[in-house]
């Protein structure tokens, strides 16, 4: 077991790297200097030269990637070209805010999902399974930020229900409607493979073995079918996790929540690439970590799975 | 094993012989019969011809310059809500800078067709050709295959997407066409993995089956085993995900031009629409919720036309 | 003798988009405390739905039980309410099922799945249950039994876990075992293990079993009476050796001639029984064999016969042909020499022959809608 988990650990490694020289190459690539941006007046040469010198921009590419790397095995993705602050700093400052929108999330869009898609799996055709179908069609076809125009129109605008502009410390009001409209699409992905592993598992031949048992419908259920049932959904929540990372950043841009996603547009509207490189690497690290823990805890949720 | 015994049709053999009969039809026209009789899937194909119509005939339809500018019209209602800043010349109102909002929605619908179909049909080309060499063949070009795939998912598509854009905005391909080439390209590095790695697991589990074997016994070259074996059988599955990807690159050009960063206004596309009213949208709703309203039906046809594909073609497949 | 179990007149249906499927159609039969009973017939004649309707596991819908009385110990199982059945399934009815590969939760230990029918039914703490799951498992002679209990069934071969099987259907002391094809999924060297064991652990704990089979081979040395279906109705029951000796309908003769035998001439070929079953949905009108039949008269067709003793058998020997009953054309004939019309029998072979191959695929997709599955 702790072989596996420490092979799984070096195999993060190389795809860390990869991801860090596709966005850096990609950086590379962008034309210009992240000093002329203004068009209408210009910096002097000689400052923008002193820039370049200091950001350390006039040394070759893969001088500028090793220096990188190093720094950002050290967790030092360097200062931001615009801001005076560093891009830990800003990352810092936003972290916080986007973790708790993720897990709260993350926590809404599993506690509607699976009570509603086994439910609709044990009562097919019933209101219930005609809610989740249209809950999941919704939230798996309706873009997040329609949604969200869409629910700013209604309880912001005309109903006045509730705020959709900020964010606030431990728990506010103005929490509600980002936390929901990014919740609603992992909700409904994990509402779908929930109902279908519940109606594959029911209908497995060891549920009629217990059955037989004299087991009552709700042991069947909760420890024949469930058990299995969720195996499946357990092995989606990594996709899940990448879906709330690259829905945070549209969530928060709308309801303008100061976390780091709304910096990673800001920064990439701005072209700062330090803020880009190291929001990416944190993206990525998140999404490589979530993946890894799903396969660990899949391993241990499936007696079949061996891990060693 | 009489003549008279054959003359009959399968039919009436079968109810002689009273067993179940089910007349023999080939895979697609089976499939189809079956896509027809799914209501919502028909439903979504209509829309997507009529978004296809007016998409190729958006000049004569229109009945505006999308992005002419009437500054006086500017923030026109549209007709329901009519009041003092109706102008009956713009039937869905105009925009903050006065452009027709109706004009705007039918060329938008042009961009997002190309945006879901080019892409679509790239990424496809490319998957299927390096998935059939990785699967058929195996060895290099499957590594790289399955470490390339490991990378690439440990990048959200949308984030790889953005970051491809962002970097190359500001070059020649950046520019051309008001972003659109950039975006194809952007949507196609990113995906063709996942229709490669789809295509190899078609080709990794075909090319085990007996006739895939019989072919090789009577001296049937890869080319042709891929081409006359391989592809048709692993066709369902992939008709499917194309089946889903249309939309996702209509979504991912949505959300791009939304966030600033996809086709250059002003163009007219649903995402810029939503983004250039966005400012104002508490007070003048409309030429956001529209264009919002026209990606939804248009996201929600293409998801129904693709379960109702799914379910037609390959019952097996989940989600 | 009181009988256990009297079923009577039993029908089971499901509900299909095609139609009605009649998959049991008025079955009967009794079963006496400690008596064994075989069942056969091809797959799709209805005999694991029966199986299933006793212990009223019918999936509904699509499945139900339309018509009949299932008398188990006095009680009408069909009548009673589902906490009533939920008491007697796997206390006083158990199952042992065809393929243990699925038959067994993969994410439960072995000692879970015995234990929790013992805490159930018998009341017993965990620590009890787990000490008489050991003595169950060495029952089935499962070796260190001691050390497998918290093993996983993956990590079991397939004939093991058709001992754990056993060993769960002994768990409760049940009056009677309902063994559907229980070593149809093993290999064949495991198979006469199987079923030895089933047999004498019968014997010992005096449990009632019925064992289902495709195969007239398996039930041979296993039952002491037999019940031949075809097309959910029973058209053949005598005791085993009477059946074996005298079989008295033609489908019962094709069954015995599509196995192999040590005893015969090894010129003897193996004769399949040429068609397909019947089509559950629309039966034949008359006999359901007469599609396959190359005994078959006009009447056959016309007309349903019914399941009545016969002439030249014993006293409890019924079949349900028209061609051994009572005036009938095949009263005196030997089915080794008689091997019927051979021009029907061509007939038979050359419809078969021209169905396309997606028909009897259709046919078997239709036997696993009829089990459930």
């Amino acid at each position: 077991m702790l072989k596996y988990v420490i092979r799984r650990l070096l195999l993060v490694i190389p795809t860390l790297f990869f991801v860090a020289l596709i966005t850096f190459v990609l950086a590379q690539a962008a034309p210009g200097s992240p000093f002329d941006k203004n068009e209408t007046k210009p910096l002097p040469v000689a400052t923008i030269e002193r820039l370049n010198r200091f950001y350390g921009l006039d040394r070759p590419v893969y001088e500028q990637f090793v220096v990188f790397l190093g720094n950002a095995v050290r967790l030092d993705f360097g200062v931001s070209l615009q801001r005076d602050r560093s891009v830990n700093d800003i990352i810092g400052q936003g972290l916080p805010r986007t973790a708790q929108l993720g897990v709260m999330a993350l926590f809404v869009a599993l506690a509607v999902a699976i009570p509603l898609g086994v439910v609709s799996a044990l009562k097919q055709n019933s209101a219930i399974d005609y809610a989740s179908v249209f809950l999941s069609t919704i939230g798996t076809t309706i873009p997040s930020f329609v949604l969200a125009i869409v629910f700013i129109y209604f309880f912001g605008v005309l109903l006045k229900l509730l705020p959709f502009v900020g964010w606030g410390d431990g728990l506010d009001r103005r929490m509600i409607m980002p936390t929901v409209i990014l919740a609603l699409g992992p909700m409904a992905f994990l509402t779908r493979i929930t109902l279908a592993s519940m109606l594959e598992a029911i209908r497995q031949d060891y549920v009629r073995t217990a059955r037989s048992k004299g087991l009552g419908e709700q042991v069947v259920i909760v420890t024949h079918v469930l058990k299995n049932a969720l195996i499946p959904v357990a092995t989606v929540l990594g996709p899940a996790a990448a879906a709330l990372v690259t829905g945070s950043f549209i969530i928060e841009t709308i309801f303008s929540v100061p976390g780091v996603g709304r910096e990673y547009i800001r920064s990439i509207l701005a072209r700062d690439y330090p803020i880009i490189m190291g929001t990416t690497m944190l993206y990525a690290a998140v999404i490589v970590i979530a993946n890894l823990t799903v396969d660990l805890v899949y391993g241990m949720l499936d007696p079949r799975i061996k891990v060693a | 094993m009489t003549t008279a015994s054959r003359a009959v049709s399968t039919q009436e053999r079968a109810a002689v012989l009273n067993v179940i009969h089910r007349q023999q039809r080939s895979l697609w026209i089976d499939a189809w019969e079956r896509l027809r009789r799914n209501r919502f899937a028909m439903a979504g194909l209509v829309v997507v011809i009529v978004a296809c119509v007016l998409a190729a005939l958006a000049p004569l339809i229109a009945p505006y310059d999308p992005v002419a500018q009437d500054t006086p019209a500017n923030n026109s209602s549209p007709f329901w809500e009519q009041g003092q800043y109706w102008d009956p010349r713009y039937v869905l109102g105009a925009d903050q800078l006065g452009r027709d909002i109706l004009s705007r929605l039918i060329w938008s619908a042009r961009i997002s067709i190309v945006i879901g179909f080019v892409p679509t049909a790239i990424v496809f080309s490319i998957g299927i050709l390096v998935g059939m060499v990785a699967g058929f063949y195996g060895g290099i070009v499957d590594n790289l295959l399955m470490r390339l795939t490991d990378v690439v998912y440990a990048f959200p598509d949308l984030l790889f997407v953005i970051i491809i854009v962002t970097s190359l905005r500001a070059t020649p391909i950046g520019e051309f066409l008001g972003g659109l080439i950039l975006i194809f390209i952007a949507l196609a590095v990113v995906s063709w993995v996942g229709v490669a790695r789809l295509t190899r697991g078609q080709v990794l589990s075909l090319k085990e089956k007996e006739f895939v074997e019989a072919a090789r016994a009577i001296g049937a070259g890869p080319g042709h085993i891929m081409r006359r074996h391989l592809l048709p059988n692993a066709l369902a599955p992939l008709i499917v995900t194309a089946a889903f990807s249309v939309p996702s690159a209509m979504l991912a050009e949505a959300v791009l031009s939304f966030l600033g960063i996809g086709i250059r206004p002003p163009t007219p596309t649903w995402g810029v629409m939503i983004n250039d009213g966005f400012v104002v949208f508490s007070t003048t709703p409309w030429p956001v919720l529209l264009p919002s309203i026209c990606i939804s039906i248009v996201m929600l046809s293409f998801t129904f036309l693709g379960d109702g594909l799914r379910d037609a073609l390959d019952p097996r497949m989940k989600l | 003798m009181p009988e256990l179990l009297e079923v009577k007149d039993l029908k089971t249906q499901f509900f299909t988009r095609d139609g009605v499927v009649r998959a049991v159609d008025g079955v009967s039969f009794e079963l006496a405390a400690g008596e064994t009973l075989g069942i056969v017939g091809e797959s799709g004649c209805g005999k694991s739905v029966t199986a299933l309707s006793l212990m009223r596991l019918i999936p509904q819908p699509p499945g139900k039980i339309t018509q009949g009385s299932i008398m188990f110990d006095g009680q009408d199982v069909l009548k009673m309410d589902d906490d009533e059945v939920r008491g007697i399934r796997g206390n006083n009815i158990a199952m042992i099922f065809q393929d243990p590969m699925t038959s067994l939760n993969p994410v439960l230990t072995i000692s879970r799945q015995i234990t929790e029918a013992l805490e159930l039914h018998l009341k017993m703490d965990r620590a009890e249950a787990r000490k008489r799951t050991v003595e169950l498992l060495e029952l089935v002679n499962i070796p260190s039994a001691k050390k497998r209990l918290d093993d996983y069934p993956h990590q079991f071969s397939g004939g093991m876990r058709q001992r754990v099987m056993i060993a769960m259907a002994l768990s409760c002391n049940p009056k009677l075992i309902l063994a559907d094809e229980p070593t149809t999924a093993l290999d064949v060297t495991i198979q006469a293990q199987i079923l030895d064991l089933l047999k004498n652990l019968a014997r010992e704990f005096r449990t009632a079993f019925i064992l289902i089979t495709h195969d007239l081979g398996v039930v041979a040395g296993m039952t002491q009476r037999i019940h031949v279906m075809y097309g959910g109705k029973i058209v053949e029951k005598a005791d085993t050796n009477e059946l074996f000796a005298n079989p008295k309908m033609p489908y019962t003769w094709g069954l015995l001639r599509s196995i192999p035998r040590l005893d015969e001439n090894r010129k003897a070929k193996l004769l399949p029984i040429e068609g397909l079953p019947p089509d559950l949905i629309a039966p034949p009108p008359g006999c359901r064999f007469e599609p396959r039949c190359q005994y078959r008269r006009d009447i056959c067709r016309e007309k349903e016969p019914e399941l009545i003793g016969i002439p030249n058998a014993k006293a409890d020997h019924e079949a349900r042909c028209w061609g051994t009953q009572a005036g009938g054309w095949l009263v005196d004939s030997d089915w080794h020499r008689d091997v019927g019309d051979l021009a029907a029998l061509d007939a038979i072979k050359a419809e078969v022959a021209d169905l396309p191959p997606d028909v009897k695929r259709v046919e078997a997709a239709d036997d696993d809608k009829k089990k459930g599955n």
